[in-house]
């Protein structure tokens, strides 16, 4: 693995009386994608500010390439900002946008005219440099603003909700835009959203952030497959979080119905949070004078690979394109499944779950745990 | 359509207002103006300007108004960029503040200031008690432009004060971020940003400023003549209407230049700011 380009070491930050940081470590390794993502308030904001120097922590230290850079002005860090709404400069052209830091530090005309030239093909907006900002689109301004970012060469560039202001299919254009730009430049990005679209797509590491505490670091895959709390399952995609009590090693008591599954070592008897993935529910169509109010089907009768091992009923049916989207209300609990095939609504159904497909999670012991630290 | 109706409804006393009590009486200073006493029409009045003691009056009310409005960016600009920077609930208490003068009656600040520049005044009471030499400043240009900034300071504070408080943050953090320090981010950034604000601030000090009578009454004593003293004496003491519009309408030409050379500033600040 490449090394650490910048150690966030125990950052703690509040404004007023709003603890927004609360002990945070974090390390960010050289030349990768990562993703601060997590609902508005949850401090991933603030962590990109404190990165980009635009706020000092209260406690904890930000290391850069190995150095002290806490109380360092934003203007001495080799680092870039591509910031929320823009923030270009209204009153000078593109070219005069993009060359505002290399004039800053003196290059040469024919160097700033060079790299004028390379920003604006990079990001396809080669005509546009005698332009004024406000003549541009919401999509072409966000892309000038990257291309004023990255002519300086920077070794990290911070972006915030740079895609928030764009509508859905620009939004997505821009993400592979992104993901090209990161290739083509070989640096680090640390990018901030609230949209798990957004970050599954684009990101090496995902850092899942709420109310000011990390709640889980992983690649997508893992962020999407093994969420760490019901918070993380929650707010990536949707899942079936379901309270439910660990019999034992390998085996859950889902709404009164034990199913196989892979975890173990979460005791015995204990109550835990199932958490399945809507697509990984399997239906069963079952004839329609099936008795679905019986509860389950017991784990030693080979009859759940006809029946399903939990019964219910399709109560809602939507088309979603790819998939359809079916809500199937069975013992009691409205389970969200995404299928290719069609169930309609009133169709009796079996529902079967893969072993590797249930993610059983320690509840939390309080309310406010959802915001508790991970353990490292 | 019966909206645009209402509207145009709306208008007619803002369009009668005008004509009444801008249009008339901005055609009769020029019939005025262009007029002799039988009413002739003449260019004596409008070329009565150079006559050395009118020139001299409207040269010193171009240098003393033109001192002032100087005065007045330099103080008010550091200040509005304080004022906007001040990020909480007494903000608005603040610029409150230091716009409460203007509650005061115009002639009565400007009487004050004969009170404390006089020759045994406040000033130099205080300076005596100390045993420093007092200060001879009452009826000088000094104490005119002393009065011009008292009185027109707010009216440059107010506009700097509204565009600074309305640049983004982020436009701010972003030049930051792109290597510039404070002052490379005020002067390429701010500065230009602003140039509306500067316009309006100039227009609303530089013009009060170069017409004003009162102020250098009471303050010059009568030493010291401004065009405005002098297109006041020839309505007042000498009743020659025809006079005083004729020097009113080279006061305007004068205001039009000001305003047409402000503009082409703001222009280039528009255009090269870097």
């Amino acid at each position: 693995m490449s090394k650490h380009l910048i150690d966030l070491q125990n950052i703690s930050k509040s404004f007023g009386s709003n603890l927004v940081l609360d002990e945070m470590n974090l390390y960010i390794r050289e030349n990768e994608f990562l993703t601060l993502l997590g609902p508005s308030g949850c401090g991933k904001t603030t962590t990109l500010r404190i990165i980009g120097g635009f706020e000092t922590p209260d406690i904890g230290k930000v290391i850069f390439d190995g150095e002290d850079i806490t109380k360092l002005a934003p203007n001495k860090r080799q680092l870039n900002t591509v910031f929320q709404q823009y923030a270009l400069f209204t009153h000078m052209t593109i070219a005069e946008n993009i060359a505002f830091g290399l004039k800053i530090k003196k290059k040469s005309k024919s160097y700033i005219d060079d790299k004028i030239k390379y920003a604006l093909k990079l990001v396809n907006l080669e005509d546009y440099g005698s332009r004024y900002p406000d003549s541009l689109s919401g999509g072409q301004k966000q892309r000038i603003a990257i291309a004023r970012a990255i002519v300086n060469e920077p070794k990290v560039l911070l972006l915030d909700e740079p895609l928030g202001a764009l509508d859905l299919k620009l939004r997505q254009d821009m993400q592979y835009e992104l993901i090209r730009l990161k290739k083509e430049l070989g640096i680090t990005f640390v990018y901030v959203t609230h949209d798990q679209e957004e970050a599954l797509t684009m990101s090496d590491t995902i850092v899942v952030m709420n109310q000011g505490y990390i709640q889980q670091i992983g690649t997508p895959e893992m962020i999407y497959n093994e969420p760490e709390n019901a918070f993380v399952a929650d707010f990536i995609g949707d899942s079936n979080i379901i309270s439910s009590t660990m019999i034992r090693d390998e085996l859950v008591e889902i709404l009164g119905v034990k199913f196989p599954c892979v975890d173990k070592d979460f005791g015995e008897n204990k109550p835990v949070d199932a958490v399945i993935r809507p697509e990984d529910v399997e239906l069963i169509t079952l004839p329609d004078d099936f008795d679905v109010t019986s509860s389950g089907t017991s784990l030693d009768s080979d009859s759940w690979k006809e029946t399903g091992r939990i019964q219910g009923v399709v109560t809602h049916l939507i088309f979603k394109g790819v998939h359809y989207e079916m809500e199937v209300m069975a013992n009691g609990y409205e389970w969200l499944v995404h299928s290719t095939s069609l169930f309609p609504v009133g169709q009796k159904v079996g529902i079967n779950i893969d072993p590797f497909n249930i993610q059983i999670m320690n509840k939390p012991e309080s309310e406010d745990e959802e915001a508790a630290p991970i353990e490292e | 359509m019966k909206n645009n109706k209402f509207v145009k409804f709306l208008s007619v006393p803002y369009v009668l207002w005008a004509i009444a009590f801008i249009i008339i009486p901005l055609l009769m200073v020029f019939y005025y103006g262009l007029t002799d006493i039988n009413g002739k029409f003449t260019f004596s009045n409008v070329m009565a300007i150079t006559d050395p003691v009118h020139l001299k009056s409207l040269y010193i009310a171009l240098i003393l108004a033109l001192i002032s409005t100087v005065i007045c960016i330099l103080l008010a600009y550091p200040l509005a960029l304080i004022l906007a920077s001040i990020k909480n609930k007494n903000e608005h208490l603040i610029v409150f503040i230091f716009i409460l003068p203007m509650w005061m009656n115009f002639l009565l600040r400007t009487l004050a200031w004969q009170t404390l520049l006089e020759n045994d005044g406040i000033i130099n009471n205080v300076l005596s008690f100390f045993h420093l030499p007092t200060l001879h400043i009452i009826n000088t240009p000094a104490a005119i432009v002393f009065g011009m900034i008292y009185n027109f300071l707010p009216f440059m504070i107010l506009p700097l004060y509204n565009v600074i408080s309305k640049i983004d943050q982020n436009v701010l953090n972003a030049a930051r971020d792109l290597g510039a320090n404070y002052f490379q981010a005020l002067l390429k950034i701010t500065l230009p940003l602003s140039v509306p604000g500067i316009i309006s601030g100039i227009t609303m000090v530089f013009v009060p400023s170069l017409t004003t009578f009162v102020v250098s009454e009471m303050l010059g004593g009568s030493k010291i003549l401004l065009i405005g003293n002098v297109i006041e004496q020839e309505f007042t003491q000498n009743s020659n209407w025809n006079l005083g519009s004729g020097l009113s309408i080279v006061l305007m030409v004068f205001i039009v230049i000001s305003m047409v050379i402000t503009s082409i500033f703001d222009k280039e600040g528009e255009g090269n700011a870097i």
